[in-house]
C-alpha cells in the first residue's frame, strides 16, 4: 500500500491523463443520453407489468402467442430471477384493470400460475415523477455547494460540487449504455451516490485545507499530493467495505433491488475516482492558494478549538 | 494524556445503549398469525360475549388457539399457524354473522413489561409482507364544476325571484359562470344582487354586440376550498370505506393537493378492494309519510340497526347527502347527544321549502349504499365464498321537525354518542364529493413478501459479516473495538426506528446495508488518523487523542452534508425512497454517535488511564 513509501505517490502526476479521461467519460455519457437514452421504468413512463409464478417453467413464447391472440399489442415477456417467474410489461397507462385482465387470459390457457405481484402507474404520474426527481437532483447539488461554499470556501464548494455532476452523468451513461432499467430505486441509489461521492470528496478537501494551513513550505500541487497521499488508505478502505456490502446486496438482495445496488457499486467506484482526481484537479485548475485558506484571526482560533474538542453539543448526546 | 472520560460521559453511552436495546428488543420476537374481531360499525362493542361465540367456532372446527384478549374496541385471537389463521377466519366470520368484521392480522408478540415501556417491533411495509397499495387522485376538475353547477342554479332562481331579466348563465371553462342581459340596469341588478349574496365571485362586466354581460369567477380563494373540501371528503369517505373491508392496519393518506394513497395489508383480491373504495354511497332527506297517503307515495324501510323496526316515508326525496356541507357531532342543553347539520345553500333552501310547512311532522335521514357482500355458500357440495352485489337503504334516523329548517339544523333523539358520532361522519362521508380515478396500483403477494425479507436480511447478514471481518483483519484490536461499536450501531438504527414506528421496506433495508458500509468510514478515519500520528513519533496515548480530535472534523463535516442529502431525498421522495431515506438520516446520526462516543469511550477502557507502550491497530504501527 501506499503507505510504504517515504515519498508521496506522484497522484498529481497523472492529473492531466485523468482530466482526458473524466471528459472522454462525460462528454460519452451525455451522448449516450443523448442517443440511447434511459431505459425508464415504469415509475417514470407509466404502464403495467405482472409478474407470475408457474408451477414448472412455461415457454415464453407460448405466453407471447397467447397474450397476442387475446390481443394486446405492446408487451414484453420476460423471465425475472428464475426460469418459472415471468414479467410482463405493457406500455399501456390508461387502464387500470389489465393486470386482472392479464392474469384472466392468461390462466384461461391452463397454466397453473399465481399471481405474484403488479404494477399499474398513470402516465401522468410517471410525467410528474421525472420533473420532480429532476428537482431534487438540483436541489441537492444547490444546498451542497452553499454548505461547502460556507464550511470551506468558494473553490472547495465548485470542486466539490463539480465531481458530483460528473459521478452522475457517469452513472446515467452507463445505464444508458447498457439499457438497464432506470426506476425510483435507481434514483434513491443516485441520490445515495451523491452522498456517498461527497462524503469522500470532504474528507480529502478536509485535509488539503488542513494541510495548506499547516505545511509552511510547499507548492499546491505537492500539497495537495501530500494529502491525497495521506487519506488514500482510508478512501481505499471505506471504499473497500462499502463495495463489499454492496456485492452482498447485488447477489443477495433479489431481483427489485438489484439495478439499486448496480446502480451504487458504479456510483462508488466512479465517485472514489472523482474524489481524488476530478475534486483535486479543479482546486488545481481554479488556483487555490494559501490565500484563500488563511481564516481570519478570531475564526482562526474557533477553528484550533474545534480541532481538538468536539462541540458541546456532541458531547450531550 | 491519559484518555479518560468523566463518569457522567460514559454513564451518557451506557444509558444510550441500554435503552437502544430495551427498544431493539422486540424486533426479536416474531409475530403470531391472528385473527382480529372489530364491529362493523363504531356503535356495535366487542366484548366477552361475542368472543366466546367466536372461540366455540374455532373450537368446533378443531382450530388450536394461542391466547385471545378482548381489548378496548376489538378482540383478538392468536393462533399457532398460517394455515389456522386462514380456515379460522371463515369460521369466525359464520359464527359472528355481518355485524363483525374479521380480519387477518400478524400481532406483536412483545412481551408485557416492555409494551408497558411503549416498545414495539418495527412496522413492514408492503413489500415485506404483501399487500396492495393504490394511488387514487380526485376529479378536481369535475369537483369544481359540481359546485359551480350547484351555485348557478341559485343564482338564477335568485335573479327569477327579484324579477330580473337574464340569459345564459352556463359554466365555462369549469372556473366562470357567463350571464347576459337587455340593459345595463339589470346588469347592474345582478352585479348587486350576486355581490351581496355570493362572495365567492369575482365579477366582471362587459359588453358583447350590444349585449351586457356580466361574468362571475371563482376567486383563487374559493376554488382552493373546494378543492381542498373535495380531497377531504374523499379522505373521509374512503377511510370509511377501508374500515368496510376489514383490513388490519390500513393505511389512508393524502398525497399533494389531490392524491389519496390507500395501502391495505394482506389484501390479495384487488378486484374487491377497488370495488369498495369506489362504491358510491349515498344519503336521503325524506318526509315519514301521513297516516293517510297513499301506498303508491310511500315506501317502508327499517332501520339500520335495528331491522325490526321500520316506518313508511314519502317517496318524494328533499334534499341528499351531496347537499350536506358538514355534520358534526354535538350534545343538546340536556347533554344528550345530537348531530349538528350544515347544508350547502340549495340544500338550505330545499330543507327549508320542504320543512316550513311540516312542523310537528318526522323527517328521516335515509343511507343508500351500493356494496358487494361475501357470503359463503355451498356449491357442488364444496364451500365457496360468493360476492352479493346489493343496494342496501335504511333509515339512520327519524325526528321530529321542531321548525322550520334552515341551511342549518339538528338532528336529536339519538341514543348513544357513538351513533352520533357515526350519524355526522356518514353525514359528512356519505358520497364520494367528486369521482376518483386509480392513477397507481401495486399488488405484492406475500410469497414475494417472505423472499424480499429473506433476501434482505441475507445482504445485511452477510454484508455485515463481511465488514466485520475486514476491519478485524486490517485493524486487529482497534478493528475489534470497532466492530463492537458497528454492532452497537446497527442496534441503535433498530431501535430508533422502533421508537418513530417506521416502517421497513425493502429500500430500508438496502439503506441499513448502505450505512453499515458508510458507518464504518468514521472509524477509518479515526484509525488511519491515529497510525499516522502514531507514525509521526507521537506516543500512542496522545495519538488516540489527536486521532479522535482531528478526525472529528472530517467526519462531521461529511456526515452532515450526506444527512443534507437525504433530508432532500426524504422530502422530495415518495414511497420507496422515503423508507430508503429514512433509514440513511437515522443511520447517519446513529453512526456519528457510535463512531465518535460509544468506539471511544471503549479506546478509553481498553487504554485509558495507563502507560501504553503500542497499541493493536495493525498496520505500520510501531
Amino acid at each position: 500500500m501506499a503507505d510504504l513509501e517515504k515519498q508521496p505517490f506522484d497522484f498529481m502526476g497523472f492529473r492531466k491523463a485523468a482530466s482526458v479521461l473524466s471528459i472522454v467519460l462525460v462528454v460519452a455519457s451525455i451522448a449516450l443520453l443523448g442517443v440511447r437514452g434511459l431505459n425508464f421504468g415504469m415509475d417514470f413512463t407509466g404502464g403495467t407489468s405482472v409478474e407470475f409464478e408457474y408451477a414448472e417453467a412455461p415457454s415464453l413464447d407460448d405466453i407471447r402467442a397467447r397474450l397476442t391472440e387475446v390481443g394486446y399489442e405492446q408487451f414484453s415477456v420476460q423471465n425475472f430471477g428464475a426460469d418459472t417467474t415471468v414479467l410482463i410489461r405493457m406500455a399501456e397507462a390508461g387502464n387500470d384493470e389489465l393486470a386482472r385482465e392479464v392474469t384472466a387470459a392468461l390462466s384461461a390457457s391452463g397454466s397453473e400460475l399465481e399471481l405474484v405481484s403488479s404494477e399499474f402507474v398513470g402516465s401522468q404520474v410517471g410525467e410528474e415523477l421525472k420533473v420532480d426527481s429532476g428537482l431534487g437532483l438540483l436541489i441537492a447539488l444547490a444546498v451542497v455547494l452553499i454548505y461547502v461554499g460556507m464550511r470551506f470556501q468558494f473553490k472547495f464548494g465548485i470542486a466539490s460540487v463539480i465531481p458530483l455532476a460528473h459521478d452522475v452523468l457517469i452513472v446515467l451513461g452507463v445505464f444508458a449504455l447498457f439499457q438497464w432499467t432506470f426506476d425510483l430505486t435507481v434514483l434513491a441509489a443516485l441520490l445515495a451516490v451523491i452522498g456517498y461521492s461527497l462524503n469522500d470528496t470532504i474528507v480529502v478537501a478536509d485535509r488539503i485545507r488542513e494541510n495548506f494551513r499547516k505545511m509552511r513550505v510547499g507548492e499546491p500541487w505537492d500539497i495537495i499530493n501530500q494529502s491525497i497521499h495521506e487519506t488514500i488508505s482510508r478512501t481505499i478502505n471505506t471504499s473497500g467495505t462499502t463495495l463489499v456490502v454492496l456485492l452482498a446486496l447485488y447477489f443477495l438482495g433479489g431481483e427489485a433491488i438489484n439495478n439499486f445496488a448496480l446502480a451504487l457499486i458504479v456510483g462508488v467506484v466512479v465517485g472514489t475516482y472523482s474524489s481524488i482526481y476530478v475534486s483535486a484537479n479543479m482546486l488545481m485548475v481554479m488556483g487555490v492558494t494559501r490565500e484563500d485558506l488563511m481564516v481570519p484571526a478570531k475564526e482562526g482560533t474557533g477553528e484550533e478549538a474545534e480541532e481538538e474538542q468536539p462541540p458541546e453539543w456532541l458531547n450531550r448526546m | 494524556m491519559l484518555n479518560k472520560y468523566p463518569l457522567w460521559k460514559n454513564l451518557v453511552i451506557v444509558f444510550a445503549l441500554i435503552i437502544g436495546f430495551i427498544y431493539a428488543l422486540p424486533n426479536f420476537f416474531p409475530d403470531d398469525y391472528a385473527i382480529q374481531i372489530t364491529g362493523a360499525r363504531g356503535s356495535t362493542e366487542v366484548d366477552q360475549r361475542i368472543l366466546d361465540r367466536a372461540l366455540g367456532a374455532l373450537e368446533s372446527q378443531g382450530i388450536e388457539v394461542k391466547s385471545s384478549a378482548v381489548e378496548e374496541r376489538d378482540a383478538l385471537i392468536r393462533l399457532t399457524s398460517s394455515d389456522d389463521q386462514l380456515r379460522a377466519r371463515p369460521a369466525v366470520q359464520a359464527a359472528l354473522g355481518n355485524d363483525y368484521l374479521v380480519a387477518l392480522n400478524m400481532a406483536p408478540s412483545t412481551p408485557g413489561w416492555l409494551r408497558s415501556l411503549g416498545a414495539g417491533p418495527m412496522k413492514l411495509g408492503l413489500d415485506l409482507r404483501g399487500g396492495v397499495h393504490f394511488l387514487l387522485e380526485v376529479d378536481m376538475e369535475t369537483a369544481v364544476s359540481q359546485r359551480l353547477e350547484a351555485l348557478s342554479g341559485q343564482i338564477k332562481q335568485d335573479m327569477r325571484d327579484e324579477r330580473i331579466r337574464y340569459r345564459g348563465g352556463d359554466v365555462q371553462n369549469s372556473r366562470e359562470i357567463v350571464l347576459s342581459f337587455r340593459d345595463s340596469e339589470s346588469r347592474t341588478q345582478a352585479f348587486e344582487l350576486v355581490r351581496d349574496q355570493f362572495n365567492e365571485f369575482l365579477l366582471e362586466e362587459s359588453t358583447d354586440g350590444g349585449e351586457f354581460l356580466l361574468t362571475l369567477t371563482l376567486s383563487e380563494a374559493e376554488l382552493r376550498s373546494i378543492q381542498e373540501y373535495a380531497l377531504e371528503q374523499n379522505l373521509t369517505t374512503i377511510r370509511n370505506r377501508v374500515n368496510e373491508l376489514g383490513v388490519a392496519e390500513p393505511l389512508v393518506q393524502r398525497q399533494g393537493a389531490d392524491r389519496i394513497i390507500v395501502e391495505l395489508p394482506g389484501v390479495q383480491d384487488t378486484a374487491q378492494a377497488k370495488r369498495v373504495l369506489g362504491a358510491t354511497a349515498n344519503l336521503e332527506f325524506r318526509m315519514e309519510a301521513r297516516q293517510d297517503a297513499s301506498s303508491a307515495e310511500t315506501e317502508q324501510f327499517s332501520f339500520r340497526d335495528t331491522p325490526q323496526r321500520t316506518a313508511r316515508l314519502e317517496r318524494d326525496v328533499i334534499a341528499t347527502g351531496n347537499n350536506v356541507a358538514n355534520a358534526q357531532q354535538a350534545f343538546d342543553e340536556n347533554g344528550q347527544p345530537q348531530v349538528n347539520i350544515t347544508m350547502d345553500s340549495v340544500g338550505g333552501d330545499l330543507m327549508n321549502r320542504a320543512t316550513r310547512n311540516n312542523v310537528g311532522r318526522r323527517m328521516a335521514v335515509l343511507f343508500i349504499e351500493f356494496r358487494t357482500e361475501m357470503e359463503t355458500r355451498e356449491v357442488d357440495g364444496e364451500l365457496k365464498q360468493v360476492e352479493n352485489r346489493v343496494v342496501e337503504k335504511g333509515l339512520i334516523s327519524l325526528a321530529t321537525v321542531q321548525s322550520a329548517l334552515g341551511s342549518s339544523f339538528r338532528i336529536t333523539g339519538l341514543d348513544s354518542i357513538p351513533e352520533a358520532a357515526e350519524l355526522a361522519l356518514l353525514l359528512r362521508a356519505g358520497a364520494l364529493a367528486a369521482p376518483m380515478y386509480f392513477v397507481q396500483e401495486r399488488t405484492i403477494g406475500p410469497s414475494l413478501g417472505q423472499k424480499n425479507i429473506d433476501a434482505g436480511m441475507m445482504s445485511v447478514a452477510l454484508g455485515f459479516g463481511l465488514v466485520l471481518l475486514y476491519m478485524l483483519v486490517y485493524y486487529r484490536g482497534f478493528g475489534l473495538i470497532a466492530n463492537v461499536s458497528l454492532t452497537l450501531n446497527l442496534m441503535l438504527l433498530v431501535a430508533c426506528m422502533s421508537i418513530l414506528s417506521a416502517t421497513l421496506t425493502l429500500p430500508g433495508i438496502a439503506g441499513i446495508v448502505l450505512t453499515v458500509g458508510m458507518a464504518v468510514d468514521a472509524n477509518v478515519l479515526i484509525f488511519e488518523r491515529i497510525k499516522e500520528e502514531l507514525k509521526a513519533g507521537m506516543p500512542p496515548q496522545s495519538a488516540i487523542n489527536a486521532g479522535y480530535g482531528r478526525a472529528f472534523v472530517s467526519i462531521f463535516d461529511a456526515n452532515i452534508t450526506t444527512l443534507l442529502v437525504a433530508v432532500i431525498l426524504f422530502a422530495m421522495g415518495s414511497g420507496p425512497v422515503k423508507g430508503f431515506a429514512i433509514t440513511l438520516c437515522i443511520g447517519i446520526l446513529t453512526s456519528m454517535f457510535c463512531g465518535l462516543m460509544v468506539s471511544r469511550g471503549i479506546v478509553n477502557l481498553v487504554y485509558g488511564g495507563r502507560r501504553v507502550e503500542k497499541l493493536s491497530i495493525g498496520g505500520e504501527a510501531r
